[in-house]
């Protein structure tokens, strides 16, 4: 039980934080949260700035483009990078944290070599088509048809909740190969870009207002057989890949960012007296407890990678469920430290606290995490 | 970094583990229980043990005849007594190594007056604090004799004692964890094991929710010894505890609320414990004052 750190990773920090000083304020000012353009060019250019000073892909495989760093020193970026109120990922988060290291990981070397160099730079941006109307928890039922003609698939079909489908260049694409196999035998992973004739994306409206996911229309989409990573067929394997680095390491950094969020809320409590209430108060040092072991959860479950090195294990699962309700009941108490004004869209608070509900669904409900933690963790029979 | 436990520290706790298992398995733990010599006694053979065993002496260091170890070998043994739901004041013996005379070889029994409360007062051989005017109390906890101390005004609580208190309950939390995933594989209704069912599993699934985080706390507190750490691990290992034994209790069914199921134990202990150095209130108010 060794929570200190070598010399090396203090070196390593140190670095960090000097050029984090002097990059920070050349990026250019925040766009608003509703342009999505202004967004993705202010997450891409962040995103080549890292790359810039070789901080891009930095756990990523050094043959994938990474910096083969440690798991450690990823924790160590995440956390400084927060602490510096740098940007998250944003509009790379796709390309960044699971399509790139699931072709990293599944990938060939031309498939690598084409699509990773341009994540790693901001050049290009991903999203994630798995969710169909018909197929959200129970992903495998997906229809969305992919049908070999020559050196093509020919893709027909829909997908929904599609996040940053608007400016994505490229889509990790779940598509149904083989209609007669078991549901989950015969799905296939494709490469799509989102320029490709028939593809039409229709932002949908979120209940914060924005419009940060879509529902994507596939009508005879031509898709290079040459784009499918893993063996045709085998996407559901390739898929879980995928998932488990969603789920495995997507959030940590957020977790230094509500840390800061709940001494903010106790400063703001302080400044407009609600802090004498002594129910409030206790709650907020309740949530202290929380993201404070919830931080030390994610250093377990990095010394355990660290160990084993490789794809995240279903730990991802147990992090993500306290983790999504804990950020819940934080944005909830924000509320209440600001009271009426809570109902004020402009405010911040307000609109976190309403993106906060998503936490619960996304990336695989609660619901859903439960089970996998029952069935896969702890060995209770399958069953409904 | 690599905040999991290292070889030595394993063997450690699986040691301990082992000893606990051959002399109070689940046959001592319920004749504690139910049997004819039941009562206030302490088994002071198995105290001896322990203290042969350096479950007392951990802390101390070597020139003064300890095993020079620190609190994250104090918190995985500690985590063992909990899980095997060991009976005694064996904070208080263990904080008392050094100090008193005889306690850190299991000699001595030692007991300390907390929050107007004191437990085993009849069997210790020393006690620590004021209990003058000690009247017994029907122990909700059959293991656990405790005394109330009136007049008593809580005191700073010792953040050493918090933290080894919060380990027991981590046990407990992980012990009653594996009792309702054994049962619910074992236990069939409509023709398949109950755990097959949704509304069971989330029930399992979220204990083991609880039991990691209060194990990253507790274990990071151990290492840290912050005390607004100590404080988030009480509060969440209480809850973990607590929560966790009434999940169980509620996976077994009827058999659950009965006598011979061992879960109430877990809870009625859990409760005493979580009385104990550091309520939840006080540990959210230290949480929030570092806010
Ligand atoms: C903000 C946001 C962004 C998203 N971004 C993307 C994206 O970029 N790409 C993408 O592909 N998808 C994305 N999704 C979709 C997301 O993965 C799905 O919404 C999610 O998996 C749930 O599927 P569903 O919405 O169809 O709900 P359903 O599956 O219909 O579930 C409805 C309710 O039933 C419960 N339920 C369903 N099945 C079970 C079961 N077996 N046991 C117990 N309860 C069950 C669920 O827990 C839920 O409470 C996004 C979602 C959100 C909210």
């Amino acid at each position: 039980m060794d929570l200190t750190w070598t010399e090396e990773e203090e070196d390593f920090r140190a670095r960090l934080k000097a050029w984090l000083g002097l990059a920070l304020p050349k990026l250019p000012a925040k766009p608003d949260p509703m342009d999505w353009p202004g967004r993705r060019a202010y997450d891409t250019t962040w995103q080549r700035m890292l790359y810039d000073a070789g901080y891009a892909g930095l756990h990523w495989p050094v043959d994938a483009g990474g910096q083969g760093a440690t798991p450690t020193q990823h924790l160590i970026f995440l956390e400084e990078t927060e602490r510096a109120g740098a940007p998250y990922v944003g509009a790379n988060f796709v390309g960044l944290l699971h399509a790139g290291p699931t072709i990293a990981a599944e990938g060939t070397a031309a498939q690598r070599a084409r699509w990773l160099p341009p994540v790693l730079r901001g050049d290009e941006v991903w999203c994630q088509g798995f969710s169909e109307p018909d197929a959200g928890s129970d992903l495998a039922s997906l229809r969305t048809r992919a049908v070999r003609d020559g050196d093509h698939y020919v893709v027909s079909g829909s997908k929904i909740w599609t996040s940053h489908a608007e400016v994505a260049d490229w889509c990790e694409l779940l598509v149904r190969t083989d209609p007669a196999a078991p549901k989950h035998r015969g799905i296939s992973w494709l490469a799509m870009p989102m320029d490709a004739p028939g593809v039409t994306v229709r932002p949908l409206r979120t209940l914060a207002g924005s419009t940060e996911f879509a529902e994507m229309f596939l009508d005879e989409v031509r898709v290079p057989v040459a784009n499918r990573v893993g063996d045709e067929n085998d996407g559901w394997r390739v898929t879980m890949v995928t998932l488990s680095f969603e789920r495995g390491t997507a959030f940590v950094g957020e977790v230094v960012a509500c840390r800061r969020t709940l001494g903010e809320l106790a400063a703001a409590a302080r400044a407009n007296g609600r802090w004498d209430d002594q129910e409030l108060r206790r709650r907020l040092g309740r949530l202290n407890a929380e993201f404070t072991a919830l931080w030390r959860l994610t250093q377990w479950n990095v010394s355990e990678a660290q160990r084993t090195g490789g794809v995240p294990g279903t730990g991802g699962s147990v992090f993500k469920l306290r983790y999504s309700h804990a950020r819940q009941e934080l944005y909830d108490a924000a509320a209440a430290v600001l009271g009426p004004e809570s109902l004020d869209l402009s405010h911040d608070w307000t609109l976190d606290r309403l993106s906060s509900l998503s936490y619960t669904i996304a990336a695989g409900t609660s619901q859903i995490q439960q089970n996998i933690v029952a069935e896969r963790i702890l060995g209770l029979p399958k069953g409904r | 970094m690599d905040f999991r436990p290292t070889d030595d520290q394993r063997a450690l706790q699986a040691g301990l583990r082992d000893l606990l298992e051959g002399r109070f398995g689940r046959e001592r733990l319920r004749a504690a229980v139910d049997g004819p010599d039941r009562g206030p006694g302490l088994d002071r053979a198995l105290w001896r043990e322990l203290g042969a065993a350096g479950f007392f002496a951990l802390r101390l260091p070597e020139e003064d005849g300890g095993v020079g170890l620190g609190l994250p070998e104090a918190v995985l043994v500690f985590e063992e007594a909990g899980r095997a739901l060991l009976p005694g004041p064996l904070v208080a013996t263990h904080l008392a190594a050094g100090t008193v005379a005889g306690a850190a070889t299991g000699e001595t029994v030692v007991t300390m007056v907390d929050g107007g409360l004191v437990e085993w007062l009849d069997a210790a051989d020393r006690v620590l604090g004021d209990a003058a005017g000690a009247v017994p109390v029907r122990s909700v906890d059959p293991l656990t004799p405790l005394h109330r101390v009136p007049g008593v005004a809580r005191t700073a609580p010792h953040p050493e004692a918090v933290l080894l208190t919060a380990a027991e309950q981590l046990g407990s939390a992980v012990r009653t964890t594996d009792a309702a995933v054994q049962y619910a594989r074992e236990r069939e209704q409509f023709g398949r094991p109950i755990g097959a069912f949704q509304a069971v599993k989330q029930l399992c699934a979220q204990m083991l929710v609880r039991a990691e985080l209060a194990r990253s706390a507790v274990y990071a507190a151990a290492v840290t010894a912050d005390p607004v750490e100590i404080a988030g691990a009480k509060l969440l290992a209480d809850d973990a505890a607590v929560r966790n034994a009434r999940d169980c209790l509620q996976v077994h069914g009827g058999m659950g609320f009965t006598w011979e199921a061992d879960v109430h134990l877990h809870l009625k202990r859990a409760w005493v414990r979580a009385e104990r150095w550091q309520t939840a209130g006080a540990a959210a108010e230290v949480l929030a004052g570092a806010l």
